[in-house]
């Protein structure tokens, strides 16, 4: 019997909700971390039961947490006195060590000058497909940090800051590396994305970096129209059997590539507003996409007061709002960009986790939702695992 | 011996409960202690100072017999009463935002 466990990252700690395959009674652990920040938890492809966390605090900065048996215990990784002991003699605890290479450098700040790089927390952990010892970390200030360790050290892919860093500028919520894509197809080739610099690709495994965000028009926030970086990119979703094509939410606009990025085109339709954060892809159908638009950027609710799951099942363009189990009044929540991941059963199922404290899924693709749970703290990003 | 008082949440992280109690060759400064603290619980490093510039993080404090230390220099001899164990060494969270 297949199980599904969903890891839920939220403003006052993280939640791991089980169910079996008929995804109908969910059991609720946690929370694991009391009164921290969790801004995101992923597990191993390769090892389900090895879970990466990142643990933040306005007060006391940045943990790496790991789990190796499925989220039951927690531990900062090399934590062990052996594990910590450098060849010095001197103790480690270099797991949180999240330190720029070479010279710091600067990007552009909101008065137009420049800015040096200080390192504020990481957003996002993307394990490796086929090594359960290595994770690659999006940091604020936007950077990209690789483990081979099972996160015992962090060290920086400085290419990327080499893609026009100097131009990057932070949004109003931060500027940080939030989107790593791994192509399963080519372990050499991922993308990443940053509010509010763009998208990024590798093809050379993190060594070099250029921006692929042609065809991206933001003309409030760039006026200039060919503008390689500066673009706020909320989110980027792929389907793994097609890992060129590439789904965006950003600020303002769905956008799609068939070519890796090299351009976008936008497939926003009949969308009741094309602001939102998250989007994703059915596990299933390539074509069949979901996004949860949010009425505008100075609004950070649903359009109506109505929470509503569009899906398109011609990859853009065409909407169908989904709304069966979503309250259809009085609604004002947000969907941060991370609180969205589908389950790869048949059917899929669909999940995602709002501002005010409620995982919703759906077992049927979307047709119907129903809350796992409630009352959580807000809803920082939710992952999902399938398990034998 | 130095005794000293973590926060909530740092206790947690070290796994510790109650005070740390800490051995300091030396004279007891801000320094050696926080020096000491990490070697003795490495899962605290970068938590309470900056990892390279070893700088206190801005919204942790330090205070010891009732005087606040947070802004002495990193070699600042604590009171004699810390020093000799009679008082402890305090590690506050900030008050900081609503």
């Amino acid at each position: 019997m297949s199980k599904i466990r969903v890891l839920v990252g939220t403003k006052k700690g993280a939640f791991i909700l089980t169910s079996d395959g008929k995804r109908k009674q969910w059991e609720v652990n946690g929370p694991h971390f009391a009164g921290w920040e969790i801004y995101h938890l992923k597990g191993s492809p390769k090892d389900p039961d090895r879970i990466y966390a990142s643990q933040t605090s306005g007060w006391f900065g940045q943990i790496i947490q790991r789990s190796d048996d499925g989220g039951k215990t927690w531990n900062p990784p090399g934590s062990s006195p052996e594990e910590l002991k450098g060849p010095d003699g001197s103790p480690k605890g270099e797991s949180n060590k999240f330190v720029y290479e070479g010279e710091v450098g600067t990007h552009k700040w909101y008065d137009g000058t420049q800015h040096p790089w200080e390192f504020k927390r990481i957003w996002h952990l993307e394990p490796s497909f086929t090594d359960a010892d290595t994770v690659y970390a999006g940091a604020e200030d936007a950077a990209i940090f690789k483990t081979a360790d099972g996160g015992k050290t962090w060290k920086e892919l400085p290419g990327l800051r080499s893609a026009k860093g100097h131009l990057w500028q932070p949004g109003a919520g931060g500027m940080a590396v939030h989107t790593i894509l791994l192509d399963p197809k080519n372990p050499k080739r991922i993308y990443i994305a940053i509010s509010a610099a763009g998208a990024f690709r590798t093809d050379d495994a993190g060594k070099t970096w250029k921006p692929v965000n042609r065809g991206l028009k933001s003309q409030y926030e760039l006026p200039d129209p060919e503008a390689e970086v500066g673009h706020c990119v909320h989110r980027i979703a792929m389907h793994p059997s097609r890992p060129e094509v590439l789904f965006m939410q950003k600020h303002w606009d769905v956008m799609r590539t068939d070519n890796a990025g090299e351009q976008w085109q936008e497939v926003s339709g009949n969308l009741p507003s094309d602001f939102g954060f998250p989007i994703d892809v059915h596990a299933h159908e390539p074509e069949t996409i979901y996004v949860v638009p949010i009425k505008t950027d100075s609004e950070h609710y649903p359009p109506e007061g109505k929470l509503r799951v569009y899906r398109s099942r011609t990859g853009g363009n065409e909407w169908e709002a989904l709304t069966k189990g979503l309250p259809q009044k009085d609604c004002y929540v947000n969907v941060l960009r991370d609180a969205m991941a589908v389950d790869s059963l048949e059917p899929c199922g669909v999940y995602f986790g709002t501002t005010g404290g409620q995982v919703y899924a759906s077992a049927d693709s979307g047709d119907t939702w129903n809350p796992i749970v409630r009352d959580l703290p807000a809803v920082y990003s939710v992952e999902v695992q399938n398990l034998a | 011996m130095i005794r000293v008082v973590l926060p909530f949440h740092l206790r947690n992280l070290a796994r510790l409960e109650g005070e740390a109690q800490l051995q300091i060759e030396g004279q007891a400064t801000l320094r050696s202690v926080l020096g000491a603290l990490e070697a003795t619980y490495p899962v605290l490093r970068g938590t309470i100072r900056d990892h390279v510039t070893l700088r206190r993080r801005p919204f942790v404090r330090f205070f010891a017999c009732e005087e606040d230390l947070s802004l002495e220099p990193p070699d600042f001899p604590l009171p004699d009463a810390v020093a000799r164990g009679a008082e402890p060494f305090l590690i506050v969270g900030a008050i900081a935002g609503g």
